[in-house]
């Protein structure tokens, strides 16, 4: 199998001792992702989305996690490397942009100089050559005046030209995984989707593999092909954008569609949000982690939602390819009866 | 910057005219006779009187104040008795400008004073800060770096027991040791460059500034540990570990310039107030700095030496502020003067 993919992850763990007791940030994940493809990892804050991408980079390396399974990279697994190993892919093989570009560099250092950084620890140039790079890096995320800006400092750019930047740092050494942190997250709409835009266009320059986290389902429908929902460090549903997000089987899924907003639509009917939080990730309960959220908890006979967790199998629309971890033995039907009329059409029907 | 700089420094002497104007007048609200205690205990009410018009203490405060702030920029003779200087011009004594006074108690002007007593309390600040600097923010990183381990508890505990002994403790600790009962070092006596050169200068000073270095390492040793922690928790160290950069790169250039920036406003502070006097440490080893001037001249009532000292005291003060300040704008490129 992990000759197959690209990018081939497999029953990963990433756990974290504290003195309250084992936090389960990411708890057997598996997905698999080709050159030139993107992925989409949608959840709420806390689901293991920013962490499990961590720990592809190698960025719990030196705390206290505990991580354990397979990340495939074109044949090598990446966490049996050593930490030097590890840190000569970094920013090489697989580059990471983060969800705020102004915290995320350096203030004290200008924006060319710190892009520059990334070029130079991979590549043994002169200070000149790598000025010539990064420049020509700005430009090609559009960035204006790159010969100017180069020797800007972070706050003397604006919002989108930071990420901008940050797209030129991460892509500077063409690398083969890109893993995006919520990009757009702090950006305004319209430059929204000029990132999006650019990421797209740089991803078929460079036929790069994108893991795009973000709670956006709009991203997801826009840029992904396919979709991964996380929930309390698991996988809950999982398939190709089309099917995960027109024939949804999970019913978080179902609320995280539901919850959002439709402009075009009469302002008058809500929006429904999920009930409740989402739960601990310390000492978690048996059953299946969003049961106390569920509001079709109730159509599954007995208490097996409290008692066994789901596994994450093949549903009954989409073939073998659309996972989902939920005990509805009919969720297709329960979808179009009671949830379908809340969720906005442009997401259901983008694709 | 220069029209920046250029204008601190004028609002500095004017903070600092208004620091000798508080001085004058919370000194001449103290029940104390000025004249009586600059002429000496057996002074007849005659000589007082006489003490009193020669050194201008007849005068109203303002006017003496005025007097004060005119010798600062033209200098003054004491005392100032057209007179006398034609007939005895040996009993008059020159103060040039900026003068700062003259210290009947002494006999001397407090230019001259200050001019003995400030670099003994000069190098024992800077033997200080290089000392609390070098050993603190090193001990810092360290700290920071293997947070939460022994090593880690053992720097920030033991540099905390140290701060909880006095000075004077520590002083004659060392005195009793490492000079009397050990023999390592000579007794401390301050040499000036210029008379022993810098080894012998740096020996004398080695276990005063240490004492001194000592109060100040446990809150340097303690803010650098936080500043670093802190900086190593933002988000561009994520960014430079994610861009494949070698742990100690990370630290040291990306980390560390962030968290060591407060810290220069700290020693900046810390050390123009030493610069004033470090009146413990300075009693402890007999040295004759401005700490010790300090307190013989408050014991003395000796106003004017008083005076002198708050106003350069004051301007290191204020000068230290202004660097620090300018020293951000260099450090940080988001701070811009005006």
């Amino acid at each position: 199998m992990n000759n197959e993919h690209f990018l081939s992850v497999n029953d990963l763990q990433v756990h974290f001792k504290t003195a309250d007791g084992i936090v389960k940030a990411t708890d057997g994940l598996s997905y698999t992702l080709d050159r030139g493809k993107t992925l989409g990892i949608v959840g709420e804050s806390g689901s293991g989305k920013s962490v499990s991408s961590s720990a592809i980079m190698g960025l719990h390396q030196g705390t206290s996690a505990r991580i354990e399974g397979n990340v495939w990279l074109d044949g090598v697994d990446l966490l049996t490397l050593s930490p030097p190993e590890m840190r000569k892919l970094r920013g090489k093989e697989i580059a990471m942009i983060f969800q705020d570009p102004l915290s995320a560099l350096h203030p004290y250092y200008t924006v060319g100089h710190q892009i520059a950084e990334a070029y130079r620890v991979h590549n043994a140039v002169s200070k000149k050559h790598a000025r010539k790079k990064v420049v020509e890096m700005l430009e090609l995320v559009g960035i204006p005046q790159p010969e100017r800006r180069f020797d800007g400092y972070p706050h003397e750019y604006s919002g989108g030209m930071r990420q901008r930047a940050m797209i030129a740092m991460a892509l500077i050494n063409d690398p083969s995984l890109l893993i995006a942190d919520e990009p757009t997250t702090a950006l305004d709409v319209t430059v929204q989707a000029q990132i999006l835009d650019l990421l797209q266009k740089l991803q078929k320059e460079f036929n790069t593999a994108i893991i795009m986290i973000t709670h956006d389902l709009g991203v997801v429908a826009e840029m992904a092909d396919d979709a991964l929902v996380m929930y309390a460090g698991r996988a809950v549903e999982y398939g190709p954008v089309s099917e995960v997000l027109t024939h949804p089987e999970m019913p978080y899924t179902w609320g995280l569609l539901s919850s959002v907003p439709d402009v075009t639509a009469d302002t008058d009917i809500p929006m429904v949000p999920i009930p409740g939080n989402p739960p601990s990730l310390l000492n978690q309960p048996p059953g299946c982690a969003f049961q106390p959220r569920c509001v079709h908890s109730s159509k599954v006979p007995g208490d097996l939602c409290k008692t066994t967790m789901p596994d994450l199998l093949p549903g009954s629309h989409g073939g073998s390819g659309h996972l989902t971890r939920c005990h509805l033995p009919n969720p297709e039907l329960i979808y179009e009866t009671e949830v379908a009329h809340d969720v906005t059409p442009t997401q259901s029907e983008e694709r | 910057m220069w029209a920046y700089a250029a204008r601190r420094v004028v609002i500095g002497v004017m903070l600092l005219l208004a620091l000798t104007l508080v001085t004058f007048v919370l000194f001449f609200a103290s029940p104390a006779d000025q004249a009586r205690h600059a002429c000496g205990k057996q002074c007849t009410d005659e000589q007082i009187a006489v003490t009193e018009k020669a050194l201008g203490y007849d005068k109203p405060v303002y006017e003496q104040w005025g007097m004060f702030v005119k010798g600062l920029a033209t200098g003054r003779e004491f005392p100032a008795d057209p007179e006398l200087k034609k007939t005895h011009p040996e009993f008059i004594t020159d103060c040039d400008a900026p003068c700062l006074g003259y210290s009947k108690t002494n006999g001397k002007t407090v230019n001259y004073l200050i001019g003995k007593a400030a670099p003994v309390s000069v190098s024992l600040a800077v033997v200080a800060v290089v000392l609390w600097l070098a050993f603190g923010v090193s001990l810092g990183i360290i700290a920071a770096v293997v947070k939460g381990s022994i090593i880690d508890r053992g720097i920030v505990g033991l540099t905390l027991i140290i701060y909880a002994f006095p000075t004077f403790f520590l002083g004659v600790f060392f005195l009793k040791f490492v000079v009397v009962k050990w023999g390592i070092l000579a007794y401390p006596g301050y040499v000036s460059i210029a008379e022993g050169g810098v080894a012998n200068w740096l020996n004398n000073l080695l276990l005063p500034g240490m004492t001194l270095a000592l109060v100040f390492l446990a809150s340097y040793v303690r803010m650098t540990r936080a500043f670093v922690l802190e900086s190593l928790g933002e988000d561009y160290i994520r960014t430079a570990r994610a861009k494949g950069l070698t742990s100690r790169r990370v630290l040291f250039k990306h980390a560390l310039r962030a968290a060591l920036t407060p810290l220069v406003t700290m020693t900046g502070i810390d050390f123009a107030s030493l610069l004033g006097g470090a009146i413990i440490t300075e009693q402890v080893f007999a040295y004759n700095g401005m700490g010790k001037l300090t307190v013989d001249s408050s014991q003395a009532w000796d106003l004017p030496t008083i005076i002198g000292i708050v106003v350069v005291a004051g301007a290191f003060v204020i000068l230290a502020n202004i660097i620090v300040d300018i020293c951000y704008a260099l450090i940080d490129p988001r701070v811009r003067l005006g």
